[in-house]
């Protein structure tokens, strides 16, 4: 069974269709990379797929059952998300915030019990944040945010992720680690990944397809092998690239 | 990380605080009791002081510690639900609705019970248009309740200085109190108690899930909290604390604001912790500033909300000046 299902999904954006009639499955295993301009409705896309915004139109099924009429809980048990902006007015630990991904495991009157918190641990040691658990969030950099963000994800320990620009503030080495870490949670334990990426080099390194798209309703999906193109991409960014082949890696160099 | 123990065990603490501040506010007054006199009264005991302690001061001492408990417990949800630290009960026009209605009724020369009946419905009045208007489209975002909110407030705000101005001299003093909260005129103590035990008992399983609204609501959603269901619910209990709280001793300041931030600085930000703390401590310091309000000058008695709002003050600008940037 699939994790993730789009079925006739229509994404509008105010009164504009930036997404029309998608029919989209995401097995486990699988990861998918979205690609598409500044405001063409990857994010708007990426939170419907995630229950958290009712389509315009059609379905989304998590597991096999309507996102829409899921109970918030059961929703993040079958997904995890992550969004572009992570504020706290309030300030708290770094090891706090992480655990805040047990939430759907935990009952009403449950406190989080020190497996809890061996998972949060794991889970930051896992971003390279280990030894930080005590910091306060907000003397945290931005990048440092960002990986505490995927933490507090694989806390959640959910079997499908939505990403939603993973890599923003990351320096390359961080890049590079966390797509590795994804790509790892997909080979091993069977995740599936969608996530939206502006760089279709990284994208084509790991992820096995990919839907563009072009904010106007239109979508294309397709492996990333076929639509990770020259042509696809300058249709897409509206700006001519050169394709460079290396060694089944591909580079895009803006003309 | 958060542990019950030590919530247990913080709450252990104030609970006696608590307890240390009403047998305070019974002993101290403009005529002492001792201890012993104190304790033979509320066993049923004849002794000196005995009607004082059980007619006058038990019953605005629990009056006392219920509305400083709703204010603390309202500002706290305030706070979450706004996600902004300088959110206070007051914020959404809640006290000034009952403002208008308090103030209307005292110019009318209504008894105390027609004065607490229309400060209570000019406080649901006030809480169903900030409501009605923010939700308009189905967005109701923060930014656009706390706008909301404030014009509504600045707008009963006018209303009672235009009935402060065509008030007569003698009932000035009166208007006066009530507008700076003021425990003197209190008529019934069980209401604010009953309101405190169900809006804590009701906020209490929802805690978690309110550590988690403060961090964001596409956040709280994503991780499995019922946005929408929360936000009516902690707005409407917070809404009702407040409404109770300034029905039974008008609008008493800094309580709200301060007390959650007091809590939050010693104790950490874990709701489940934060909400019954803040109910405790607010409670204790309100019954310690209403006694300080009717022993300083004795016989004469001063407002609670004025000695709240000196001491609230000063600890708030404290509490800001050392914050870590």
């Amino acid at each position: 069974m699939s994790l993730l299902e789009a079925r006739q999904l229509r994404v509008d954006v105010g009164d504009r269709t930036v997404v029309g009639h998608l029919d989209l499955q995401l097995a486990p295993g699988e990861r998918l990379a979205i690609l598409g301009r500044n405001g063409a409705g990857k994010s708007t896309l990426l939170a419907t797929l995630a229950g958290l915004r009712p389509p315009a139109s059609g379905a989304v099924l998590l597991g096999g059952e309507d996102a829409n009429l899921l109970p918030a809980r059961q929703a993040a048990l079958r997904r995890a998300w992550l969004g572009q902006f992570q504020t706290d007015p309030f300030g708290s630990t770094v090891l706090e915030t992480a655990l805040t991904g047990r939430h759907p495991h935990l009952g009403r009157w449950d406190w989080e019990s020190p497996r809890d918190a061996e998972l949060a641990r794991g889970a930051l040691a896992a971003v390279g944040l280990n030894g930080m658990e005590a910091r306060a969030v907000q003397t945290l950099s931005g990048g440092e945010r960002q990986r505490l963000a995927i933490a507090t994800l694989l806390t959640q320990a959910a079997p499908l992720y939505l990403l939603d620009e993973p890599l923003s503030h990351l320096d390359l080495n961080h890049q590079m680690a966390v797509l590795e870490l994804f790509a790892g949670a997909a080979r091993d334990c069977g995740a599936g990944v969608a996530m939206v990426l502006h760089d279709p080099a990284l994208a084509h390194r790991f992820c096995d397809r990919v839907l563009l798209v072009f904010g106007d309703g239109r979508t294309e999906q397709g492996a990333a092998d076929e639509l990770l193109t020259a042509d696809w991409l300058a249709e897409l960014y509206g700006y001519r690239l050169r394709q460079i082949e290396d060694g089944g890696r591909r580079c895009f160099i803006p003309e | 990380m958060p542990t019950r123990r030590r919530a247990v065990l913080i709450l252990a603490a104030l609970a006696l605080l608590a307890l240390g501040s009403i047998a305070t506010a019974l002993m101290v007054g403009s005529f002492q009791v001792a201890p012993a006199d104190v304790l033979a009264a509320l066993l049923g005991k004849e002794g000196s002081g005995g009607e004082v302690v059980i007619e006058l001061r038990l019953p605005r001492a629990i009056a006392g510690f219920a509305c400083g408990g709703l204010l603390a417990l309202a500002g706290a949800l305030m706070q979450v639900l706004l996600r902004n630290p300088l959110a206070d009960p007051y914020v959404l026009g809640i006290s000034g609705g009952a403002g208008v209605g308090a103030m209307f009724a005292i110019l009318l020369g209504l008894p105390l019970l027609g004065i607490d009946g229309l400060a209570f419905a000019g406080a649901l009045g006030a809480m169903f248009i900030v409501f009605g208007l923010a939700h308009g489209d189905g967005s109701w975002t923060q930014t656009r309740l706390l706008l909301t909110g404030v014009i509504v407030a600045a707008g009963c705000g006018a209303l009672v200085a235009l009935m402060l101005a065509i008030a007569e001299e003698h009932k000035l003093r009166g208007m006066l109190f009530w507008l700076m909260g003021d425990l003197g005129q209190s008529t019934a103590w069980w209401p604010p108690l009953l309101v405190l035990v169900v809006g804590l008992t009701l906020a209490m399983p929802f805690a978690r899930e309110l550590n988690l609204l403060s961090r964001g609501l596409m956040q709280a959603q994503a991780l499995g909290v019922a946005v929408d269901r929360l936000r009516y619910a902690i707005y409407l209990l917070a809404s009702l604390a407040t409404a109770a709280s300034v029905t039974t001793a008008g609008s008493i300041g800094f309580v709200g604001l301060v007390v959650p931030h007091l809590v939050r600085l010693a104790a950490g930000n874990d709701q489940r912790l934060l909400l019954p703390a803040s109910v405790l401590a607010g409670g204790s310091l309100l019954v310690l500033a209403d006694t300080a309000a009717r022993t300083l000058i004795a016989p004469q008695q001063l407002p609670v909300g004025v000695l709240t709002a000196l001491i609230g003050v000063p600890v708030f600008l404290f509490l800001l000046s050392r914050q870590p940037r």
